[in-house]
C-alpha cells in the first residue's frame, strides 16, 4: 500500500514548479528584443528582492513591463481554469466536465460583456458580473442535467454544450447592438492574454485565485469520495452539501476571474487534469497542485507558441489550446483505455 | 498497527459503551414515506418497523422485490429520516450524530457504482478511514495499519496495490467490506452484498462475516432475498412484505410455510435442519413435489 504522502506531495509540486520556472526564463527570453539568459536570471533576483529600480532601462521596459506580466496573467489564468475544470469533473461525476464544455466560461463571458456595455467605468464590475454569469450558468445546466432527481452525465453534457451555444449567441447579438466599438471583442472572446487587467483588479485577481484555490483545497479529499457517489460520500463521512456548495462557488468565482482577464479560453480545464491524472493519479490532494501548476505551464507555453508562431501577427491563445487541444486529448484517451 | 492493536482499540471503545444488556441497535416504530414531489401522495410506505439487536448479533432484513428492505436500510443508516418512530445507536439517536460522528460508527455496503477514475485498492480502503482524518486527510501510520488489518480480514492484503478496475467482481466485494471495516463501525449494514456472486462467494462472504462480527463486536444488518443463507447465517430475521415487517424473530420462528408462500408468492416446503435452523425448499406446481433446495 503506497498512500499519498506530504513527501511525495511536496516533491511533486516541487519539480513542476521548477519547470514552470525554466519555461517563464525561456518565454521571457522569447522575442524580437534578445536577452541573455543569465542575464535575465540576474534581473529577476534583484527584481525578486525589491531592487527594481537597479534593473537597465530597456529591460525594465520590454522583459519585466511587457512580457512578464503577461506570462503571470497566462500563470493565473492556466491555474484558474484547472482547477476549475477538475472540481467540476469531481463534483458532476464526469470525467468530460469542463468550464468550457459546461457552458460556465460563456455564461461569464455573457456578464463581463453586458458589464463592459452598461457600466465602462467601473472596472471591478466586469468580474463580478462575470462571477454572476459564472454561478447562473452552472445552476441552470446543473438543474438541465437532472432527470428524476439524479445527475444525469449525457443529459448534462448536452445542456452545458447547448447553453454555451445560446450564449454565444447571446454575446454575438450583444455586440451588433452595442453602440460602442467592441470590434476587438471577438478576439478577446477566443481567450486572449494580450491585454493584460487594469492594475487595481490584478491584486483583486491574485487574491480571488489564492482564495478559490485554498476553498477547493479544503475539500481535496471529501472529492475523492464525491466521485464514489454522494450518497456514498455522506456514509463515509462527506458534508456533502457543504462541500458542494464551496466547491460550486469556488470554481465558478475562478472561471470568472479567468474570463474576466483572458476571455474564454478553451480546453484548458478539460486537459490538464486529465494530463495530471495520467502522469501522478486521481487522488484530488495532490490533483488540486498540480493542475494549478500544469495549468499555469500549458497556457505559457500556448500563449509563447500564439505570439511566435505566425509572427508578428499573434494568435489568439484559445485557439493554440484549442488546435492543440483535441488531439492530446484523443491520445490521453486512447492510451487509458489500452 | 497490528490486528491485537486494533481489538485493544475496539476493546477501549467497548469499555466507554453502555453496558451490553442495552442493544446496541433499536429500530422503534420506523416509518417512512416516498413521494414523487413534496405534496402529492406518496409512491410507497414503510410501515411502523421495530426490532433491537445486540452486539455480535447478525440480522437478515428479508423479503421480495419491492418489500421496502433497502429504504428500512437507509433509514437505520441515518441516510433517510423517519417518518414517525426512531432509530437509537447505543441509546443515541442515529439522525442525531454529526455526519462524521455516524461515519465512525455505522458503515454501510451498498451496490456498487463504477469508480469514474478508478483508484487503488489500497487507496480505496483508506477511504474508510476519512471520517477519522484531519485537514488533509493524509493517511497516518494508524489508519495504514487499520487498512491493511481490514483487507486482512476480508483475505484480500495481496490486493493492496492492485487498482480496483483490474479485480474481479467477488474480489470487488471484499475490497468495498474492507472499507467498510476500515470505519470501524458499531453496526455493519449490507444491503444485498451476495448479489452477482456464485453460490461458493456467498457462502465465504457470509461466513467471514459472520467471524468478523465476532472478532470485531459488531452488529452486523444484512439486507438480502435469499431465504436460505439468512436462515444459516442470521441470528434473527424481519420479515418485510409490501412495505409492512410482518415478522420478527429467529429463522425458526419466521420460517412457516404459509407466511413464506405468501410473502415470496411461491410454494413452498420448510422443515427444520439438524441444527435447529430451517431449511426451505422451492415445491414444484405441477407434481408436488420438492424441487430445490432454497
Amino acid at each position: 500500500m503506497r498512500p499519498l504522502t506530504l513527501r511525495r506531495l511536496l516533491w511533486t509540486c516541487g519539480s513542476l514548479v521548477a519547470v514552470l520556472l525554466v519555461l517563464i526564463v525561456l518565454v521571457l527570453r522569447l522575442g524580437p528584443a534578445p536577452i541573455s539568459v543569465t542575464e535575465l536570471v540576474m534581473n529577476l533576483g534583484r527584481m525578486a528582492i525589491g531592487r527594481i529600480n537597479q534593473l537597465p532601462a530597456d529591460d525594465q521596459l520590454i522583459v519585466f513591463g511587457i512580457r512578464l506580466p503577461r506570462i503571470l496573467l497566462g500563470v493565473m489564468v492556466g491555474a484558474s481554469l484547472s482547477v476549475a475544470g477538475a472540481s467540476f469533473q469531481a463534483l458532476l461525476r464526469n470525467p468530460l466536465a469542463d468550464p468550457y464544455v459546461l457552458g460556465v466560461s460563456s455564461g461569464s463571458a455573457t456578464g463581463a460583456l453586458i458589464a463592459m456595455m452598461v457600466a465602462p467605468q467601473f472596472a471591478l464590475a466586469t468580474p463580478l458580473a462575470a462571477f454572476l454569469g459564472a454561478v447562473l450558468t452552472i445552476t441552470g445546466v446543473y438543474f438541465l442535467g437532472l432527470r428524476d432527481g439524479n445527475l444525469d452525465s449525457t443529459t448534462l453534457l448536452l445542456g452545458g454544450i447547448i447553453s454555451a451555444s445560446f450564449l454565444s449567441s447571446v454575446i454575438m447579438f450583444l455586440l451588433t447592438l452595442s453602440p460602442r466599438d467592441l470590434r476587438g471583442m471577438p478576439f478577446w472572446l477566443m481567450g486572449d492574454l494580450s491585454t493584460p487587467p487594469v492594475s487595481e483588479l490584478q491584486w483583486i485577481f491574485l487574491v480571488g485565485l489564492i482564495v478559490g484555490i485554498g476553498a477547493i483545497y479544503t475539500t481535496a479529499a471529501d472529492l475523492n469520495l464525491l466521485l464514489t457517489g454522494e450518497r456514498e460520500a455522506a456514509h463515509l463521512g462527506v458534508e456533502v452539501t457543504r462541500v458542494k456548495l464551496v466547491v460550486y462557488v469556488a470554481a465558478s468565482l475562478l472561471t470568472a476571474l479567468a474570463v474576466s482577464a483572458s476571455g474564454a479560453i478553451g480546453y484548458i480545464g478539460l486537459l490538464v487534469p486529465h494530463a495530471m491524472r495520467f502522469l501522478f493519479g486521481s487522488d484530488y490532494r495532490i490533483l488540486i497542485p498540480t493542475s494549478a501548476l500544469g495549468g499555469a505551464i500549458a497556457i505559457v507555453a500556448a500563449d509563447a507558441l500564439a505570439r511566435t508562431v505566425a509572427a508578428p501577427t499573434e494568435l489568439p491563445v484559445g485557439a493554440v489550446t484549442a488546435i492543440a487541444g483535441a488531439p492530446i486529448f484523443i491520445y490521453l484517451l486512447r492510451r487509458r483505455m489500452r | 498497527m497490528s490486528v491485537s492493536d486494533a481489538n485493544a482499540t475496539l476493546a477501549a471503545r467497548d469499555a466507554a459503551a453502555p453496558p451490553a444488556e442495552l442493544p446496541r441497535l433499536a429500530v422503534e416504530q420506523a416509518s417512512y414515506a416516498y413521494a414523487h414531489q413534496r405534496r402529492s401522495a406518496p409512491m410507497f410506505t414503510l410501515g411502523a418497523t421495530s426490532f433491537q439487536a445486540r452486539q455480535r448479533e447478525v440480522v437478515a432484513i428479508l423479503g421480495p422485490n419491492a418489500s421496502g428492505k433497502s429504504t428500512l436500510m437507509q433509514v437505520i443508516s441515518g441516510a433517510l429520516k423517519p417518518l414517525s418512530g426512531r432509530v437509537l445507536l447505543d441509546g443515541v439517536e442515529i439522525r442525531s450524530l454529526g455526519t462524521r460522528t455516524r461515519a465512525q460508527r455505522i458503515a454501510l455496503v451498498e451496490q456498487q457504482s463504477p469508480l469514474v477514475f478508478p483508484a487503488t485498492v489500497g487507496d480505496y480502503v483508506l477511504q474508510g478511514r476519512h471520517a477519522y482524518g484531519r485537514a488533509l486527510h493524509l493517511a497516518t501510520e494508524e489508519d495504514v495499519g487499520l487498512a491493511m488489518n481490514a483487507l486482512a480480514q476480508v483475505g484480500a492484503e495481496h490486493l493492496a496495490d492492485r487498482r480496483m478496475d483490474q479485480i474481479s467482481g467477488g474480489e470487488k466485494q471484499r475490497v468495498i467490506l474492507a472499507r467498510a471495516l476500515a470505519q470501524q463501525p458499531l453496526l455493519l449494514l449490507l444491503d444485498e452484498p451476495t448479489l452477482h456472486l456464485d453460490i461458493g462467494a456467498q457462502v465465504d462472504l457470509l461466513e467471514r462475516l459472520r467471524r468478523l462480527c465476532e472478532e470485531n463486536r459488531q452488529t452486523v444488518i444484512v439486507v438480502t432475498h435469499e431465504l436460505g443463507l439468512a436462515a444459516e447465517f442470521a441470528d434473527q430475521v424481519v420479515l418485510l412484505h409490501a412495505g409492512k415487517c410482518l415478522r420478527v424473530g429467529t429463522a425458526a420462528e419466521v420460517y412457516q410455510r404459509e407466511l413464506l408462500e405468501q410473502v415470496f408468492g411461491a410454494a413452498m416446503d420448510v422443515e427444520i435442519g439438524p441444527a435447529g435452523r430451517p431449511r426451505v425448499s422451492l415445491r414444484s406446481r405441477a407434481s408436488g413435489e420438492p424441487r430445490r433446495t432454497m
